[in-house]
C-alpha cells in the first residue's frame, strides 16, 4: 500500500513556491479560487491512488498529525 | 392534436364485485395502473396469479414524464412481452454534448458493449410504455389470463391484517369493498395508500423548480443528449435537450428556487425562453409543460404485512439519471416470482423479507446517486460552485476531467451484495456475475443468452456436468448447458468464465445469480436453492 509523502519531497522548494505564487499574479480573488480549484483536481488525478488521496484530504484539515 | 393520453384506454366498467352480496376476495390487488403497477400485474398473470388492477384514471400517464428507459428494463420488459414494441417505437442514442456557459466543452460517445439484444437506452415517451403495456393486458386476456384493470376506481380506504387486505374502492356510481390475500401499492410519489396506512417517507427535499417542456419541432438536431451548465439562455442554471419519437423533444429548463410556477407555465413565458435556446428561426410547437420539484426519499420498510410497496411509492429519486421508472420495474421483477413462491407454498413468507432489503439496497444507490447529480448540477455552496466550474472548465482542455462531470448517471442494476439469498462465491470468475448480480446477455450461437433464463430458477453450466432437472422442496432448477463451443464471440466465456475453464450458476427467475462454483455439486447446490428461497 502506498502511503502519502508528509516528509519533505520538492527539489528546490523555494523556486516551486515562487512558481505557486507567480501563478497567481495579478488574479483577482476569485479567479485565483479558481486556479487552486483546477490545481487540486489536475494533481489529485496525478495521483490517482484514492488511499493517497484519502490521506491527504485528511492531512489537509490540519486533524491528523503524520 | 389526437394523443393516446386523451383516450380512456381502461373506462370504467360495472362490476359483479359491487353488486355481490359478501365481499370479493381476490388473489392480488395492484393499486395504480402506471408502469409499475401494469409490470407487476402482467408477471404476476404470466405465472397464472389471478390479479386486479385498480386504477382512480382511466388512461395513461398525461405528457411524457419519463422518456429514458435503460437496458435493464428493456431485459425485464421482454420478459413481459413489450420490449419488441419500445425498441421499434423508441430513439435509440448513444451520443451527447456537455456545454458549459457559451462553449461546448466535450462530446462523449457511451462505446455500448457489444453482445447485448437490447441498446443501453431507448427514448420514449412514458404514455407509449403504458399503452404498450395496456395492450399486453389486453393479450393476456384474450389468452384467458386472469388479469383486469378497472378504471376509475379510487381506492379511499384500507385495512391491513396478517393474513389479507380490505379496501374500500368509490367508483363513478358507488363505493364497494374488495378483499386481497396480497397488495401491491404502485400508487405513485403521493402515494395514498402510504399515507392511509400511515407509513413515513423520509428524505431529502432539493430547494428548485425545473420547467419541463415537450415540443414537437422540425430540427436537425441529432439524436443525442444535450446538457447545458450555466447557458447564456439560462444564466446560472442548467438546461438539457433530449430527443423523443414522433418530432418530439424533450426540453428541460432549470429555474431555481421562490419562482412562481403557475406563472412561469404559461405560454408567453415559456415560449420567449424556448426561443432563447433554440434560436429565432426553429418552428415549434408546445405539447406538454410541466413544472416539478424533486425529492430524494424512500419509506423504511416497502412491506407492511400483506401490502407491498413497489416504484415511486416507495422511493422516490431526483429525474437526473432517469433512475425513477427504471429502477421500479427491477422492483416488481424482485417481487414477482418471490410472491408466487409463497403464495403457492413452495417459499417461507420471510421470502419477502429480502424483496425488502435486496430493493432498499437498490433504492439507497438510486438515492446517492441522483443526489451526487443534483449537488454538481446545482452546488450547494460557493465553493462545490468553484470546484464544479474547474471540473467543467478542464474538462474542455483535458480528459481526465471528463469522468468527474455529472449530469446524471444513467440508471444501472444493483447488484445484490450481501444479500441473505446469495451463496458465497465460490469460482474464481469475473467480478460482474459475482453472486448477486443481474446476469449480464450474450451472443450464443442460436441467440441471446437472457431469454433462455427468464422466470425460472437455472442451472447455467458452461463446460461442466448437472442433472438435467434438481427437485428441492417444491422448487424446479432446470439445466442450461452451454459450452465455449457456443460461445462465437467469446462474449460467455468473458462474462461467465474469465480465468476458470468451467463454471456452474444457480440463477434466479429475475436473473440474477445466487449462487456459482467451478464444477456441479449436489449438496452445495440444494443448500444454495434452499437458501435462494429464503429457507436458510
Ligand atoms: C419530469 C420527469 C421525468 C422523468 N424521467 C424519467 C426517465 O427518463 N426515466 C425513468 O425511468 N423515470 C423517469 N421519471 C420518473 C417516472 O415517471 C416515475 O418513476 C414513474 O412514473 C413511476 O411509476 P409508478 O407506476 O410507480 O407511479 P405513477 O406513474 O405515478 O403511477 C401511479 C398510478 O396510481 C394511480 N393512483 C394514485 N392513487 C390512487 C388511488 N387512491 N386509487 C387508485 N389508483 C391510484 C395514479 O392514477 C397513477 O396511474 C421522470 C419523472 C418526471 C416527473
Amino acid at each position: 500500500m502506498s502511503d502519502l509523502t508528509l516528509t519533505p519531497n520538492i527539489d528546490g522548494a523555494d523556486d516551486f513556491y515562487a512558481e505557486l505564487l507567480a501563478t497567481h499574479d495579478g488574479l483577482s480573488r476569485e479567479e485565483s479560487d479558481a486556479l487552486n480549484a483546477r490545481l487540486v483536481l489536475v494533481l489529485s488525478n496525478h495521483i490517482g491512488d484514492r488511499t493517497v488521496l484519502a490521506q491527504a484530504l485528511a492531512a489537509a484539515t490540519l486533524k491528523i498529525s503524520a | 392534436m389526437n394523443q393516446v393520453f386523451e383516450t380512456p384506454m381502461y373506462p370504467y366498467v360495472r362490476q359483479a364485485d359491487q353488486d355481490a352480496a359478501t365481499t370479493t376476495r381476490h388473489q392480488v390487488i395492484v393499486v395504480g395502473a402506471g408502469p409499475i403497477g401494469l409490470a407487476a400485474a402482467i408477471d404476476l398473470a404470466q405465472q397464472g396469479i389471478e390479479v386486479v388492477v385498480l386504477d382512480d384514471n382511466d388512461r395513461v400517464s398525461t405528457g411524457s414524464r419519463a422518456i429514458c428507459f435503460a437496458k435493464r428494463p428493456l431485459e425485464i420488459l421482454d420478459r413481459l412481452g413489450c420490449s419488441a414494441a419500445m425498441v421499434e417505437k423508441g430513439v435509440q442514442w448513444n451520443k451527447g454534448k456537455v456545454f458549459f456557459d457559451e462553449r461546448q466543452v466535450y462530446d462523449f460517445d457511451l462505446q455500448e458493449e457489444d453482445g447485448h439484444a437490447f441498446p443501453a437506452f431507448v427514448n420514449l415517451q412514458q404514455y407509449y410504455l403504458e399503452q404498450f403495456l395496456v395492450d399486453r393486458v389486453r393479450e393476456l386476456q384474450a389468452e384467458g389470463a386472469p388479469i383486469e384493470i378497472r378504471g376509475r376506481n379510487k381506492v379511499s380506504a384500507v385495512g391491513s391484517h396478517p393474513d389479507h387486505v380490505t379496501i374500500e374502492i368509490d367508483t363513478p356510481e358507488d363505493s364497494y369493498n374488495l378483499h386481497a390475500d396480497w397488495l401491491i401499492a404502485c400508487d405513485g410519489a403521493t402515494s395514498p395508500m402510504r399515507v392511509m396506512l400511515g407509513k413515513d417517507f423520509v428524505g431529502r427535499v432539493f430547494e428548485d423548480n425545473f420547467l419541463i417542456a415537450d415540443v414537437v419541432m422540425e430540427a436537425d438536431f441529432p439524436s443525442e443528449r444535450w446538457f447545458w451548465f450555466d447557458p447564456p439562455f439560462n444564466k446560472g442554471q442548467s438546461a438539457l435537450l433530449h430527443k423523443q419519437p414522433d418530432g418530439v423533444w424533450r426540453i428541460d429548463l432549470q429555474l431555481g428556487w421562490g419562482v412562481d410556477a403557475e406563472t412561469e407555465k404559461r405560454p408567453e413565458n415559456v415560449i420567449p425562453r424556448l426561443k432563447e435556446m433554440l434560436g429565432d428561426d426553429v418552428k415549434f410547437e408546445l405539447e406538454w409543460v410541466s413544472i416539478y420539484t424533486f425529492q430524494c426519499r424512500r419509506m423504511e420498510q416497502f412491506r407492511h404485512e400483506r401490502v407491498i410497496f413497489a416504484g415511486d411509492s416507495a422511493h422516490q429519486v431526483s429525474p437526473f439519471g432517469a433512475r425513477g421508472a427504471n429502477s421500479g420495474f427491477q422492483d416488481t421483477d424482485n417481487l414477482c416470482w418471490k410472491l408466487k413462491l409463497v403464495m403457492d407454498g413452495n417459499a417461507p413468507e420471510s421470502l419477502l423479507d429480502s424483496y425488502d432489503s435486496e430493493r432498499i439496497l437498490a433504492a439507497d444507490e438510486n438515492i446517492l446517486n441522483s443526489s451526487r447529480s443534483t449537488d454538481f448540477i446545482t452546488p450547494k455552496s460557493g465553493m462545490s460552485r468553484v470546484l464544479r466550474d474547474a471540473v467543467l472548465d478542464l474538462s474542455e482542455k483535458f480528459e481526465f476531467a471528463r469522468p468527474l462531470v455529472n449530469s446524471g448517471r444513467l440508471s444501472v442494476p444493483c447488484t445484490y451484495d450481501g444479500s441473505s439469498l446469495n451463496s458465497a462465491d465460490a469460482l474464481n470468475g469475473p467480478d460482474r456475475s459475482r453472486p448477486g448480480s443481474p446476469c449480464p446477455d450474450a451472443p450464443l450461437s442460436d441467440g441471446f443468452l437472457l431469454p433462455k433464463l427468464a422466470g425460472k430458477f437455472t442451472l447455467l453450466t458452461i463446460d461442466a456436468d448437472a442433472p438435467d432437472v434438481i427437485e428441492e422442496d417444491g422448487i424446479t432448477v432446470t439445466r442450461l448447458a452451454l459450452s465455449l463451443k457456443n460461445d462465437p464471440t467469446l462474449a460467455l466465456k468473458d462474462r461467465y468464465l474469465g480465468e476458470a475453464t468451467s463454471g456452474v450458476y444457480l440463477i434466479r427467475p429475475d436473473q440474477h445469480v445466487a449462487a456459482r462454483r467451478p464444477s456441479f455439486d449436489d449438496k452445495l447446490f440444494r443448500a444454495a436453492i434452499r437458501r435462494a428461497t429464503g429457507k436458510e
